[in-house]
């Protein structure tokens, strides 16, 4: 459950960006391989945010999927899957991208 | 233009303070909407904090030369067992202090202790890793001397921990072969970034039915670069081998 201390990353590096500003949405970028599950982060949203500037803010997240090249046939492909599967069947893929995990902005009112 | 939205620079964009070095062009930025709400992009690393204390504590490490590896595996991997074991084989030689991580009590820093290492021990409380910042007190209260070892028992856990670099000089992933073959397919994080793969228990193996070279070739198409010791603490197989390594990295420390 990282997701509660990565959720109170966001929520403190905002409100030190942000002091006394009344947050009412945050958008984050979460990539498919980045081993963040966004459903917890959610879950921990709200919990970690009573009480602060951010309480009652909404949450939108941002999913990029990950992209991979295979190390066996050179293909470039997509995939959500935190174990990328090339279509020609390796597993042996290197990750290009999918592994974002950032806080890309906040509304204030 | 802003990176984040596409924005021109022009006048409706207001730049705030700037607030440090990591300031970012887009940063800070805002975007006034018409019920008078106001966008502010931030595009900040979630894990800047853990990150900018991890690079301290390697910078800090550096400057001593001090090896620090993080071992993690899942709980009952054997972590503990092999520190212990390695604290009394190379006694008399390179100094070695360890950092405990576990959510409760002090029996694992006592284990340890009892063998002669310098032990600090952190108790995470509901916290399910180590992070930077937590590291960074551990070296402060043990204080390696100049060419010494940290090793750090991270909480046991093949998720969470993966995820927070704690400014250490190596990765090492501990699987025991009770655990099966399929781990490095079922948490791929834990092992993408693993420098050393140490397979436990393998004192076990007449019991059990595990293919290691199906292991193996997991651990290679997510880690190419890993490099996989087999060893037992009971009979001692492969011990040589890991401590090789240990003293390989404290050479490598040397010299830069």
């Amino acid at each position: 459950m990282h997701e509660l201390a990565i959720t109170q990353g966001v929520v403190e590096t905002i409100t030190e960006r942000l002091p006394g500003a009344r947050v009412r949405a945050v958008r984050l970028e979460i990539g498919a391989l980045s081993g963040v599950v966004t459903d917890s982060v959610r879950f921990c949203f709200d919990l970690v945010t009573e009480g602060t500037n951010l309480a009652g803010a909404s949450l939108d997240i941002d999913e990029p999927p990950g992209r991979c090249r295979c190390r066996g046939c050179g293909l470039e492909f997509s995939s959500a899957d935190a174990l990328p599967l090339c279509p020609c069947g390796s597993a042996d893929a290197e990750v290009l991208s999918g592994q974002e995990l950032r806080i890309i902005s906040v509304r204030v009112a | 233009m802003c990176a984040t939205c596409g924005c021109s620079a022009d006048s409706t964009v207001i730049r705030l303070t700037a607030d440090g070095p990591e300031q970012r062009a887009a940063d800070g930025h805002e975007h006034l909407a018409a019920d008078g709400s106001r966008t502010v992009v931030l595009q900040r690393r979630v894990l800047e904090k853990n990150d900018a204390i991890a690079v301290r504590n390697a910078t800090w490490l550096a400057d001593r030369g001090v090896v620090m590896l993080n071992l993690m595996s899942s709980p009952g991997a054997g972590k503990t067992t092999l520190l212990e074991r390695t604290g009394r084989d190379l006694a008399g030689g390179q100094v070695i202090a360890v950092i405990e991580g576990d959510q409760e009590t002090a029996l694992d820093a006592r284990r340890v202790s009892a063998v002669g290492c310098r032990v600090v021990q952190i108790n995470t409380g509901a916290g399910c890793h180590l992070d930077a910042a937590m590291v960074a007190r551990g070296l402060t209260a043990l204080d390696p001397p100049a060419g010494s070892l940290v090793l750090v028992e991270n909480v046991g856990n093949l998720v969470c921990p993966a995820l927070f670099d704690l400014g250490e000089s190596a990765r090492v992933v501990l699987a025991s072969v009770t655990e099966g073959q399929d781990k490095p397919l079922k948490y791929p994080h834990m092992f993408r970034r693993a420098d050393l793969v140490l397979v436990t228990k393998v004192d076990l193996l007449p019991y059990l039915d595990i293919d290691l070279a199906r292991f193996a070739a997991d651990v290679a198409s997510v880690s190419p670069a890993a490099r996989i010791v087999e060893l037992s603490t009971v009979t001692g197989a492969g011990l040589t081998d890991w401590y090789d390594w240990i003293a390989d990295r404290a050479a490598a420390a040397g010299r830069a």
